[in-house]
């Protein structure tokens, strides 16, 4: 029978090599290596930079650490304390914001919004997730440092800081809110219960343990946030609580100290690293977890 | 009775989405509002000069573009070849025990705040590269005509390619997580209709699997430039912040857009000084949109299908 | 002489047929697979394909049809985590014997799948030759290769004008007529077809149905289907697989296809033959 596309002019028994068969076998293991080599790296890269984290930042970690304040020029010895109180009263002033907006946001989005409205909402969502951290600084100083507050301020942070958290809330509430099978909202209804305390009630219960990792993730992605405290809480070197006032924080505290000459402030800059990545990645690790349990 | 608290629990869910939609509107308003005054007095000038001085209220913020442009091309060359092969690897050759720790452990390095790449940059990488990467880069490809222009001249160690490097490891996360869901959306029937062919397992994905994922891979690496753009913090601690020249040399001390912001918005004490930095945030505003939207649209195309498959 | 199995099967004695002198063009033995987990989808299947006929594999969902099917061109062990065990042979020669190069198998054994797979990013010309582009070399009478096999299939006429446009520019049916070209430009000993209709119209099925019997004049076929009045209309020889309690398939009795429909030895058989169940 003739062939075909006479492609081929001789068949080859499978015990030997097509023609070029060698030079491809090494094409393939080599971008083989090449691609496993490239997953290595990114993996070595993470690792490189924790454990630089970590042995730089253990050396600075002490009971004063975390409970005094920072030294003058050139003494030794001190601690973080008012930028960590600084991180966590904006954070707490920021979820106070960002938590209720989100949810609210998210309830809309899945159990009311149709049509252009909602459109448009996830649409300002997607463009806030995608903004420049700092661009959102501008505004928040343009907005409340230069206007209505008028000096830099820990409100300033924290409203630039809930600006930032919306967004993430919002999108992973809705997310699992739509998880939420439909046949308990109408049972609910079926009762007789009123639809918003079906909602409030019954789906979000429900879907609670999502609302906590939209909330956590929101966190883990602003306490790291520096850029747009530069501009709004601008930071303090003193303990303060006052959030009508410029207040300190982590992150600013770690640029401050970085960028300043001398040793032990670098020390105390790595201890303050090591602490924000910790309870970070802890955040991150948890609701990690718990995700992937519930896709489970 | 109901209702009314139906009707009203909707409204204000409504009214927390509407503030969503209010915040970006008076974002962008007030940006422009208070770059207006710079905007009405330098026009096109702004973008094509580089002569930043407050002192003498010249503002020209060219060679900030070009160091936001230069560092994110940079970044964008060394994140591809790596997020993509670490994509690949977790999506075509690692058995599935590896896959998923592999993955894992890159998304993790998105969860580092960018202050601490900053640091670390500052404190471990642009030593390295001062002492180590930059004089071997001038001594071999440097001696290259024409492409050693990028790697010539005085090496301080605080310039725009090592804050490129930087962002390539802070985009890298992006990069990879996108390709990956995007690898995972190519048919299966692609890949085995090219074996199927007798392909090597490379060849399947060099001709079967990229040509159909590129769309998706496309708007992966434009996520990851819209994300380069925006980075301020750990740029603003390597990139130098100090030339006012385009050399041409990546070893030069450069700005990039967001870096000017953040060293000169608490100093700057003249009203023009602030418009002049209120535009270039609505300049990276307006960038960082339009690539955010474009890579989002790449993407998401690519969810719904190749076009006619 | 073809024999099938020890498990029950019987074995079919070709008494005045030239067939059973043929030696077959794919034998398999002992042939059981894995995906993941500790019981395999398939155990123990002895079978044979002979050359130039076309042999049905059917039976109800869940047997392991296809996943002998895989078997046959070293396709399964793509599968993350999949494995075979027994032999496989191709005329002689063991596919699974170590140092056999998988692509070397896949070359001298085509396939074809259930959804048309046309590479949406080539055109329909580089569709056709993209198998033998892969050895690196330039493709020497590339045009009249994609003609012979576009003529072949019964789609020149139709796509003569537009070989530059995409493969998934056309409909299913043709589709699915463009990926038997791309196969038989390999120009293979056997084309292994894993229910090619499943996702088309009974006009295109048609369609591909004529053109397995006037390929069989040049290939040796194996066609997995669902649809017993496709094996009836194409097939020389049936192979029914039916997977047990334990969700196993092997493969229960094998024959001529006329005898499978008409005459068959097994009660199980008989039983899905005549729609009794599955």
């Amino acid at each position: 029978m003739a062939a075909v596309s006479g492609a081929l002019v001789a068949r080859r028994p499978l015990s030997q090599a097509l023609p070029g068969e060698l030079r491809r076998r090494m094409v393939d293991r080599i971008a083989m290596s090449l691609i496993a080599s490239t997953a290595l790296l990114g993996c070595a890269v993470l690792l490189f930079v924790v454990s630089y984290v970590v042995v730089r930042g253990a050396p600075a970690i002490d009971v004063a650490f975390f409970t005094e304040g920072p030294k003058p020029y050139g003494e030794e010895g001190g601690g973080v304390l008012p930028a960590i109180v600084g991180t966590l009263s904006m954070l707490l002033l920021a979820s106070a914001i960002a938590i209720p907006a989100g949810l609210g946001t998210a309830i809309y989005l899945s159990e009311f919004g149709r049509g252009a409205f909602a459109h448009a909402v996830r649409f300002a969502l997607d463009l806030l997730a995608g903004m420049p951290s700092i661009v959102i600084g501008v505004f928040v100083w343009s907005l409340l440092v230069r206007q209505v507050i008028g000096r830099f301020s820990g409100i300033a942070g924290a409203v630039a800081l809930a600006i930032i958290m919306i967004p993430i809330v919002s999108r992973t509430v809705e997310e699992i809110l739509r998880l939420v099978p439909d046949a308990l909202r109408e049972g609910s209804l079926a009762l007789g219960v009123p639809r918003w305390r079906t909602i409030v009630g019954v789906v979000l219960p429900t879907a609670r343990a999502g609302v906590i990792t939209g909330v956590m993730l929101s966190l883990a992605r602003a306490g790291g946030e520096t850029a747009p405290l530069l501009l709004t809480a601008l930071g303090n070197q003193f303990l303060s609580f006052d959030l009508t006032s410029p207040i300190a924080s982590l992150p600013v505290q770690i640029y401050n100290y970085a960028v300043a000459p001398y040793e032990d402030w670098h020390t105390k800059a790595w201890g303050s690293a090591l602490v924000l990545v910790s309870v970070i990645g802890c955040l991150s690790l948890v609701t990690r977890i718990a995700t992937r349990r519930a896709r489970l | 009775m109901s209702g009314r608290g139906d009707r009203c629990f909707e409204l204000t869910a409504a009214g927390a989405a509407a503030a969503a939609i209010a915040t970006l509107g008076a974002l962008a308003l007030l940006l422009l509002v208070y770059s207006w005054p710079s905007i009405a007095r330098y026009g096109l000038s702004f973008f094509t000069t580089t002569d930043w001085d407050p002192v003498a209220e010249r503002f020209g913020a060219a060679h900030f573009v070009y160091g936001t442009v230069a560092t994110s091309i940079v970044a964008l060359l060394l994140a591809t070849p790596v997020g993509v092969g670490a994509a690949l690897f977790i999506g075509e050759y690692a058995p599935l025990r590896l896959a998923e720790p592999v993955s894992f452990v890159v998304e993790l390095l998105a969860v580092i705040p960018s202050i601490v790449y900053g640091l670390w940059g500052f404190f471990v990488l642009a030593p390295f590269m001062r002492s180590s990467v930059e004089p071997a880069l001038r001594d071999s490809v440097g001696q290259v005509p024409i492409v050693g222009t990028l790697f010539s001249g005085p090496i301080v160690g605080k310039d725009l390619l090592v804050a490129g490097v930087i962002l390539a490891i802070m985009i890298l996360p992006t990069v990879t997580a996108i390709s990956r869901e995007v690898l995972r959306a190519v048919p299966d029937t692609q890949r085995e209709g090219m074996l199927a062919l007798g392909a090597t397992k490379w060849e399947a994905i060099r001709h079967a699997v990229l040509p159909y994922a590129r769309g998706g891979i496309a708007g992966a690496l434009g996520l990851g430039l819209a994300r380069a753009l925006g980075e301020t913090m750990a740029v603003t601690m390597v990139v130098g912040n100090s030339s006012s020249r385009i050399t041409g040399s990546l070893f030069t001390p450069g700005y990039t857009m967001s870096s000017a912001i953040a060293n000169q918005f608490t100093e700057a004490a003249k009203a023009i000084h602030f418009a002049a930095l209120v535009e270039v945030a609505l300049v990276l505003l307006l960038v960082a949109t339009i690539i955010n939207l474009f890579a989002r649209l790449l993407v998401s195309r690519f969810a719904s299908g190749p076009v006619g498959a | 002489m073809i024999t099938v199995g020890n498990d029950g099967v019987r074995t079919f004695e070709a008494a005045g047929r030239t067939d059973a002198d043929v030696a077959p063009a794919l034998r398999t033995e002992g042939l059981t697979a894995w995906y993941g987990g500790p019981n395999p989808a398939i155990a123990d299947v002895n079978l044979s394909v002979l050359p130039n006929k076309a042999t049905a594999i059917i039976g109800p969902s869940g047997c392991g049809k296809s996943t002998a099917l895989r078997c046959l061109n070293r396709m399964h062990e793509v599968i993350r985590g999949a494995r075979v065990a027994g032999r496989v042979y191709l005329e002689e020669e063991d596919i699974y014997a170590p140092g056999v190069d998988p692509v070397r198998v896949r070359r001298r054994i085509g396939m074809v799948f259930q959804k048309p797979n046309p590479f949406p990013m080539m055109s329909i010309f580089d569709n056709v030759i993209a198998g033998l582009r892969l050895s690196g070399e330039r493709v020497k009478n590339a045009d009249e290769i994609v003609w012979r096999c576009l003529d072949a299939v019964g789609l020149w006429g139709e796509v003569k004008d537009k070989l530059r446009s995409s493969g998934s520019s056309l409909s299913g049916g043709q589709q699915q007529r463009l990926c038997i070209a791309r196969a038989i430009a390999m120009e293979p000993d056997v084309l292994l077809m894993d229910e090619p209709c499943s996702a088309l119209d009974p006009i295109a099925t048609y369609r591909i149905e004529e053109l397995i019997s006037q390929l069989k004049r040049r290939y040796t076929i194996a066609i997995v289907t669902h649809n017993m009045q496709q094996a009836s209309r194409v097939s020389d020889y049936t192979a029914f697989f039916l997977a047990g309690p334990d969700r196993v398939g092997r493969l229960v009795e094998y024959g001529p296809t006329e005898q499978i429909f008409t005459n068959p030895k097994e009660r199980r058989t008989e039983d899905y033959i005549t729609g009794r169940f599955g």
